[in-house]
């Protein structure tokens, strides 16, 4: 492994773990700060919604992952980011376990297992296969 | 209702990702993250065209997954979203031309696969 494609997997892996840890927490504080009976219906109420403190944790969360998902784009392909960054949905599942205390059943296992393993697979290839120009001047080390 | 807005926010979803996409890609490797030049990245990526139309996408899509959220369950408005999986690779290797190898289009099917599972 040359020094340039170590550093590129490096960056890719720390960045995918952002991506990957705060979206499915943004959606689950977003989910907790609006109950089933939260009224939306003008856009002054989603704006309102926006405030209460949980809806506010899960936005800051998913600008976060926006932000994340945006730098990992910068470099690697959509279809080399779509499949890796699908790990989320596992950790959509640890967390109804973990945090709601939901059961994981036998045919969530398998989907696991399968998100898992063709992650494992497109992971291990190169991000990126089209050019790309260096970033602007000012921006490079 | 609950399908109409889960159209919207697929529809919403894969215009915003693929745009933001082409714009990163233009915008080329961020390299540097030291705060001095994240801010000028940000400042560039205010004046992308393909990332302004991409947010906008990405805002749809964000109002209608509150909207869902208000309505039905976690387990059931994040799940749905893997539709958006089988369109973004498709034109990720139509509109952007990428390389889709056999070997992403392979951990593709088995990612669509596993979320189908873990979301039924």
């Amino acid at each position: 492994m040359t020094p340039e494609t170590a550093r590129l997997r490096l960056k890719t892996w720390i960045c995918t773990l952002i991506v990957v840890f705060s979206n499915p927490f943004g959606d689950y504080f977003l989910k907790r700060g609006l109950p089933d009976s939260a009224h939306l219906s003008t856009p002054l109420e989603y704006i309102a919604a926006l405030f209460q403190p949980f809806v506010a944790l899960g936005v800051l969360l998913l600008i976060v992952w926006q932000l994340s998902r945006m730098a990992l784009l910068s470099w690697a392909d959509l279809s080399y980011v779509l499949p890796v960054t699908s790990v989320g949905y596992v950790v959509v599942a640890l967390i109804g376990k973990v945090l709601l205390h939901e059961t994981i059943t036998d045919r969530r296992w398998a989907g696991i297992v399968l998100i898992m393993a063709g992650v494992a697979l497109v992971s291990g290839s190169a991000p990126s296969t089209v050019p790309r120009p260096a970033e602007p001047a000012g921006g490079s080390r | 209702m609950i399908w109409a807005l889960v159209a919207l926010m697929v529809g919403a979803t894969t215009a915003g990702e693929v745009l933001q996409a082409a714009g990163m890609r233009r915008h080329g490797e961020i390299r540097d993250f030291r705060p001095g030049a994240i801010g000028r990245a940000l400042a560039a990526m205010a004046r992308n065209r393909f990332v302004i139309a991409g947010v906008a996408a990405m805002a749809i899509s964000f109002f209608a997954l509150m909207k869902l959220l208000s309505m039905t369950d976690l387990s059931f408005a994040v799940p749905v979203s893997a539709v958006t999986y089988v369109m973004e690779t498709v034109l990720a290797k139509y509109l952007l031309k990428e390389r889709v190898s056999g070997l992403r289009w392979v951990g593709a099917a088995l990612v669509i696969c596993g979320v189908t599972l873990v979301s039924l």
